[in-house]
């Protein structure tokens, strides 16, 4: 018993949807009260207005044991973040219950609470106490926080005149010396430039060498199988898989829950969509025709879908949805097909490419959202979250838009543009011939 | 630590709250911080807001409607009323709103979210402590030299504090669902301010008959055990302002139960 970190068992959340809706008011819940009586005495055969609910979690029960390092994997929605926050309390859970033995620690995000107006002196201890460490535990670390950071002559400045890194590194430097026991991670703290991110895995598998408990949330396979020995797959709220992480995440890559470059769902009765319109094939190719994981940032990609029409006469728009790392819509795309805008379609099958040129997008992990709707009244027939992900690479050689330079790029895109350059003429001396 | 589902009607665990009470005092300290930084005049803000209105009630409502005061010079009558009266105020308006202003935070880590509102008071007592302090100056400069009944006053002060909270605790997890509460609300106190002895005298204005009823008005009993320690008018009746007291209490105590209900899925609402 004692040498558990986390025990959980049938955890369930439950979620109304439409619960976050900010339209909500006041006047509505005064109504559900007074005609609450009334509405027993209605038959509730047909046409009642019942809330939905969703199951975020389902059932999930493990145990980790002290000193383990744990990944748990899914894709988006799967219920990885539920789970997180049930375990650092910030939600309850609806069923089952959960025991952490040891001070927990998270890194959901960094930089919780920091004020820009504050000193970054007086955001490490405001930032500290928000993470619950004590005062005399921040003291005695403050030099090492500061030196972590890197921005010791600029400690008693105003957040706000920081550069954004800057204060991102602040604020992790004070998230890296909490010291907790059990360590939850969420990849959204990986945001950053490589240099940051390399610091945070650095310091992950630092703290997992001292013995702590290490639970990690992450999309990024490499890193999950570098850093745990176990991985916990999830799949729409329930645990579908606990094991050794290379055949979790080898059996994860491999099913239709892994967003790979190619997808395809042969069976007619669960492939995405509805009795309009349903979707069989989603992949990524290029120029030439081959499916492709990796993209040189300079080469035209495609996002090739297959679907079949099972209605005719429906105006249908294939449209991708754009997502980097960090969940970032880039862009949405939406079909511009000059023969199939505003044309209803025949029954049959249909390959729809939409073509991103070359030296537009930024490096870095794409996910799209493969989505075939109609517009006019608009409804989605087909939403394939994480359909398809591609990696768009650098290559460095000079001819890209990195040109020489090594350093990071920040920016959702990267595109190549026209640049022009007039010579005017030479003001310091003027006796010399313009050319 | 056990994680479970919401348990239902629970008290707060005060004993969480004190090991939490670091943060408490940084936030507070936060806010204060926060609230005067980028300002030249800083925390004299804090006075000069009470100070504009009793100059404004002073011209208005002292000299050309010539309100009854007492006796007392109408300034120090009406600042003297004041204090207590925007220490509620604003200390419910701050309360109610806890939960929103801090919402970002309570997403992403944990901490007892009864921190919010208590650090939300804890600050306005802090404008509230300057404030007095001009209010002492105003009476020496009128010639009024407070006697024992001084030592009263922070009783006055925590009725007036405790009352803001009590109503607070259960407005604001409303107000994290229903922002209509925060709308409301201002109507609400700007209605309660003449049901409250602040510009007026209540001995000479309200008919005797209705006298015990509106001195059930917790505030009445702080605004006039105010001028009654600070300026030696007359007393606040015994019986309304005890049991005023004792309903201010019973909304408190009730409010806990509601707030540590509301909190356990606060953040899956806000």
């Amino acid at each position: 018993m004692t040498d558990l970190a986390i025990q959980v068992e049938n955890l369930s959340k439950r979620y109304r949807i439409g619960q976050n809706n900010p339209s909500r008011l006041f006047r509505d819940a005064l109504i559900n009260t007074v005609t609450a009586p009334f509405r027993a005495l209605r038959p509730t055969s047909n046409g009642e207005p019942s809330d939905e609910f969703i199951w975020a979690l389902q059932d999930v029960s493990f145990e980790v044991k002290h000193g383990e390092v744990i990944g748990i994997i899914g894709r988006n929605g799967a219920g990885k973040s539920t789970l997180l926050k049930i375990l650092t309390r910030i939600t309850k859970p609806t069923k089952g219950r959960a025991i952490l033995y040891g001070r927990v620690g998270s890194l959901l995000e960094v930089g919780t609470g920091f004020n820009p107006e504050l000193t970054g002196r007086q955001n490490v201890y405001l930032n500290g106490a928000i993470l619950g460490m004590r005062k005399e535990e921040i003291d005695r670390k403050f030099d090492e926080i500061v030196a972590f950071s890197d921005i010791e002559k600029f400690i008693d400045t105003p957040v706000k005149h920081y550069s954004s890194g800057m204060a991102v590194r602040l604020a992790f430097a004070v998230a890296a010396h909490l010291e907790p026991e059990i360590l939850l991670v969420d990849e959204v703290l990986a945001v950053g430039d490589a240099a940051f991110q390399k610091k945070c895995l650095g310091k992950m598998s630092e703290v997992a060498k001292e013995g702590r408990t290490v639970l990690f949330v992450s999309h990024n396979m490499n890193a999950v199988t570098r850093l745990c020995e176990r991985v916990i797959l999830l799949d729409s709220g329930r645990l579908v898989n606990d094991g050794l992480s290379q055949q979790v995440v080898k059996s994860y890559l491999m099913s239709d829950l892994g967003t790979t470059a190619a997808r395809s769902w042969p069976n007619p009765a669960s492939a995405p969509g509805n009795e309009v319109v349903r979707l069989y094939k989603a992949r990524v190719r290029t120029e030439s025709g081959q499916t492709s994981e990796t993209v040189d940032i300079r080469q035209p990609v495609g996002i090739e879908v297959e679907f079949e029409v099972l209605k005719p006469g429906v105006v249908l728009a294939p449209n991708f949805h754009f997502y980097n790392q960090e969940g970032i819509c880039v862009f949405i795309a939406g079909d511009q097909d000059p023969a199939w805008r505003n044309t209803p379609r025949p029954t049959g099958r249909y390959v729809s490419t939409a073509w991103i040129p070359g030296n537009f997008l930024a490096e870095g992990t794409l996910i799209v959202n493969v989505a075939i709707s109609t517009m006019n009244p608009v409804i989605v027939h087909v939403h394939e979250r994480d359909a398809v992900a591609f990696q768009v690479v650098d290559s460095l050689v000079g001819d890209s838009v990195r040109g020489e330079f090594a350093g990071n790029i920040p920016g959702l895109v990267r595109p190549r543009l026209k640049w022009e350059t007039h010579y005017l003429e030479n003001h310091q001396n003027p006796t010399l011939p313009s050319p | 630590m056990v994680i479970e589902p919401p348990k239902g009607w629970v008290l707060i665990d005060l004993h969480e709250l004190w090991q939490y009470r670091e943060l408490l005092f940084v936030l507070t300290w936060r806010n204060i911080t926060t609230r005067y930084v980028m300002t030249v005049l800083g925390p004299l803000w804090g006075v000069i807001q009470p100070l504009i209105t009793m100059v404004v009630y002073s011209i208005f409502f002292g000299g050309l409607l010539r309100l009854p005061s007492d006796n007392l010079p109408y300034p120090v009558f009406t600042f003297c009323a004041l204090l207590p009266w925007q220490l509620f105020s604003r200390s419910l308006s701050i309360v109610t709103n806890s939960l929103v202003v801090n919402q970002a935070m309570m997403k992403k880590v944990y901490f007892p979210r009864l921190v919010n509102p208590i650090a939300s008071v804890l600050t306005e007592l802090v404008d509230f402590a300057i404030a007095f302090v001009i209010l002492l100056g105003l009476m020496l400069y009128y010639g009024i030299y407070p006697k024992w009944t001084i030592l009263a006053v922070p009783l006055f002060t925590l009725l007036s504090v405790a009352t803001a909270f009590a109503i607070g605790l259960w407005l604001a997890p409303i107000q994290a669902s229903y922002r209509d509460i925060g709308l409301a609300l201002t109507y609400g106190i700007q209605f309660l301010q003449y049901a409250t002895p602040v510009v007026y005298s209540a001995g000479t204005i309200i008919p005797e008959r209705w006298r015990a009823l509106y001195s059930l008005n917790p505030l009445v009993g702080a605004i006039e055990g105010f001028r009654w320690a600070l300026l030696g008018a007359a007393p606040p009746l015994l019986t309304p302002i005890l049991v005023s007291t004792f309903l201010v209490l019973l909304f408190l105590v009730g409010g806990l139960f509601f707030f540590r209900r509301m909190e356990e899925n606060i953040v899956d609402v806000i």
